[in-house]
């Protein structure tokens, strides 16, 4: 990968781009600010103020689409779009009309998905809740998004394609194959929003599943991994640890990823022979999850350094480190034994949000923190102090968090299955539920904690691309046009 | 040798392989699950949703109560006792989409039919606290007073019947009348009942003047687990 384009930046296509960095961190505090709000009112149900739209059942999925594709999707569109032209050094296929319409079409298909959870139109299909005609709509602007990525790498003036636009490739493709797939549904009406699914009972439970599993693995994975593929040898001015390491991690991480949905399904209706291949690959899983963890920290070789001076290298580094414990922990709950404790239970929730805030969040800030005084033209960033503070008032949110989770999950599921000396149940289930609510408070005051940090961020960037930049002592003046990682 | 550089670049190549790549799972895991005959156990009893329970569901999907509560009994000692028989993949077959969840916030619901009254039922939807003090469920009160939406019913059974719930012609002729007469204290239900057996029948919500969402509801609550008799299957049935 060569970036001889410092001098001249203008040439890439960046005016799509600073949008889509915009409404990452607009789609990013909204979701925050939404978790916050579900999980308030599973501490207190008065919350739910007895309106119908603004219920937990309707307000959930505002806050996972909001993170999952509003947050992380305008994210991932963000970064592969400026990577795919600088790692090509070529504009992007399309210009900014293509690229522009997969902005607002995106964008439309948030909307849309969005207010219709709020008046209850939803397939009841988690992460997959958006009805028939947005998904349709999705379809045709993600055959864009396709168009114009691939369209860029095929029009690219290096002989190879760099490791993370193959992470992109992969994530862009079998989104879209998950998302077409999953989605089979017939109308009830054309003129209606409702619609049945396809499949249905346990063949719909493992799609549902395939899907489920993969938009992790693929939209919240691969994706991401790209991003840590070119901001962390970018960031850190060393090249990635090793190019043999990264051919293994892709091919392996993609190949394994398809297989481990079962692991949502352990103990129920679905047969055990396809249980079971779902634990097998759930622990193969940990290798290759673990290998690219590998590949991104020892990137920093020779430049441990700069953790200490680098806050934005900071958020980069703990994110794969995040990423390394939850990878290791979802093929531990992937042990039929431990899920038979953990399934059901926060401690589910706990892991999502360990992966969903402290890597995914966590990688994203990362590269925005990057990209911003890139886009803006800024020699750096306003304030590196406060990308520390947000650093750990983020990262004490993400413990609280995680570890509230672990406490709840793990209590509510030995709960759950405690007898007591006469071989009657021990508790009725309401009493299970009573047990949580002190963890439900915590929870909530660490997605606080976590939402003021990226308001913190928030306020940063604007001071950034307003050009302002705070005095302070010690602050490394950031080099634009650095020497680029191979 | 072969060297991954020609993969890297050639981007036509790199994506055909990717596809090949992230089929097989899918493929290996999925299509046998439509294949393998043993898949659904052999067990009696499980018919399509009543026209009035189907709302009653479409109204759970709605919703999103599937984010509070699994309908899906493992088969552990706790939860048999706590809940009965673990679930079979036969009894969610014609469930489009299945509503097995991921998370239990709230019990689950998957046998939950018949074991509380109608009154319970709809008080405790209305609002959760007053029969349940801990209860952390959002109240549900707008669905006493809100009329079932179902002019479009016999199209709601047939798009069923399109994706494969075995409805019959004459179940989606007379789907107005069954949506009517199971919520209806005063109704003949005699060919409801035959259509649909073991469905529960009256007045679901209180109010016998009006169909509200909250008799759909109910109805749909009071079918859940009661189809398959258990008496009846012998283990060999539930070999998968």
């Amino acid at each position: 990968m060569t970036d001889q384009a410092s001098a001249s930046s203008s040439a890439y296509n960046e005016g799509v781009i600073r949008l889509l960095v915009i409404a990452t961190m607009f789609w990013g505090v909204a979701a925050f600010l939404v978790g916050v709000l579900i999980a308030l009112q599973l501490a207190y149900p008065v919350l739910n103020l007895d309106l119908e739209w603004f219920s937990f059942g309707r307000v959930r999925p505002l806050h996972t689409s909001g993170a999952i594709f509003g947050f992380g999707g305008n994210a991932l569109i963000a970064t592969s779009f400026y990577v795919v032209q600088r790692t090509g050094r070529t504009t992007l296929f399309g210009g900014e009309t293509l690229a522009g319409f997969v902005f607002v079409g995106y964008q439309l298909f948030l909307v849309m998905a969005g207010v219709g959870y709020l008046l209850g139109i939803t397939q009841g299909r988690e992460y997959a809740e958006p009805e028939w005609y947005v998904d349709l709509w999705l379809t045709l602007v993600w055959v864009v998004y396709l168009l114009v990525f691939l369209g860029t790498v095929m029009k690219r003036k290096e002989p190879h394609i760099y490791v993370a636009n193959w992470f992109f490739l992969s994530f862009i493709v079998t989104v879209a194959m998950l998302h077409i797939v999953n989605g089979l549904s017939l109308p009830v009406s054309w003129t209606g929003t409702k619609s049945y699914s396809l499949f249905s009972g346990v063949q719909d439970a493992l799609t549902q599943w395939w899907y489920g599993h993969n938009a992790v693995g693929f939209f919240l994975t691969a994706g991401f991994l790209g991003i840590m593929y070119y901001f962390i040898p970018k960031q850190a001015e060393r090249p990635v640890y090793s190019y043999r390491l990264s051919i293994i991690h892709f091919w392996s991480i993609i190949f394994l990823y398809i297989w481990a949905g079962p692991h949502h399904l352990f103990y129920t209706s679905l047969p055990d022979w396809a249980q079971t291949l779902g634990m097998t690959f759930s622990v193969m899983l940990w290798m290759p999850s673990w290998g690219g963890m590998i590949n991104g920290i020892m990137t920093l070789s020779g430049a441990w350094d700069k953790l200490r001076t680098d806050p934005v290298l900071r958020f980069l580094v703990v994110s794969v480190a995040f990423y390394g414990m939850s990878t290791f922990e979802g093929p531990l709950m992937s042990v039929k034994p431990v899920n038979a404790l953990s399934h059901w239970t926060d401690w589910t929730v706990g892991h999502s949000h360990s992966g969903a805030l402290g890597w995914v969040a966590f990688v994203s800030f990362g590269a925005v923190y990057f990209l911003v005084p890139k886009l803006w033209r800024r020699a750096r960033l306003y304030s590196e102090r406060l990308v520390s503070v947000h650093f750990w008032i983020a990262t004490i949110g993400i413990v609280l968090y995680i570890t509230a989770m672990w406490v709840s999950g793990i209590l509510q599921g030995l709960m759950w299955r405690a007898y007591d000396s006469l071989g009657f149940l021990q508790y009725a289930f309401i009493e299970t539920v009573e047990a949580m609510h002190p963890f439900y408070v915590i929870r909530a005051l660490g997605g606080v904690l976590f939402l003021i940090g990226s308001l913190v961020m928030v306020y940063n960037l604007i001071r950034t691309a307003r050009g302002d930049v705070r005095e302070e002592a010690g602050a490394p003046a950031v080099a634009p046009g650095m020497n680029p990682a191979e | 040798m072969f060297s991954h550089s020609k993969i890297e670049q050639n981007v036509i190549l790199m994506l055909v392989l990717i596809l090949i790549t992230v089929s097989i799972g899918g493929l290996v895991e999925i299509v046998p699950l439509y294949t393998v005959e043993s898949t659904i156990e052999r067990v009696e009893g499980v018919r399509p949703y009543t026209p009035l329970e189907l709302r009653g569901r479409d109204i759970y999907i709605r919703e999103g109560c599937y984010l509070c509560h699994s309908q899906q009994v493992r088969p552990f000692r706790d939860e048999v006792e706590r809940y009965g028989h673990y679930s079979l993949a036969a009894e969610s077959m014609y469930d489009h989409p299945f509503q097995w969840g991921s998370k239990r916030t709230g019990p689950d619901l998957a046998r939950v039919g018949g074991k509380y009254s109608n009154e319970w039922h709809a008080a405790h939807m209305a609002d959760p606290r007053s029969v349940v003090p801990e209860s952390i469920m959002p109240a549900y009160g707008f669905m006493l007073d809100r009329p079932l939406e179902a002019a479009d019913i016999a199209e709601r059974l047939e798009t069923n019947r399109a994706v494969g719930v075995p409805y019959s012609d004459e179940m989606i002729e007379n789907a107005a009348a069954d949506l009517e007469a199971q919520a209806d204290p005063e109704a003949d239900t005699d060919d409801l009942l035959a259509r649909y057996p073991k469905a529960a029948v009256g007045d679901f919500d209180g109010n016998p003047a009006l169909l509200s969402e909250m008799d759909a509801m109910v109805a749909y609550m009071q079918i859940l687990g009661r189809m398959v008799d258990f008496t009846d299957v012998k283990p060999e049935d539930l070999r998968q």
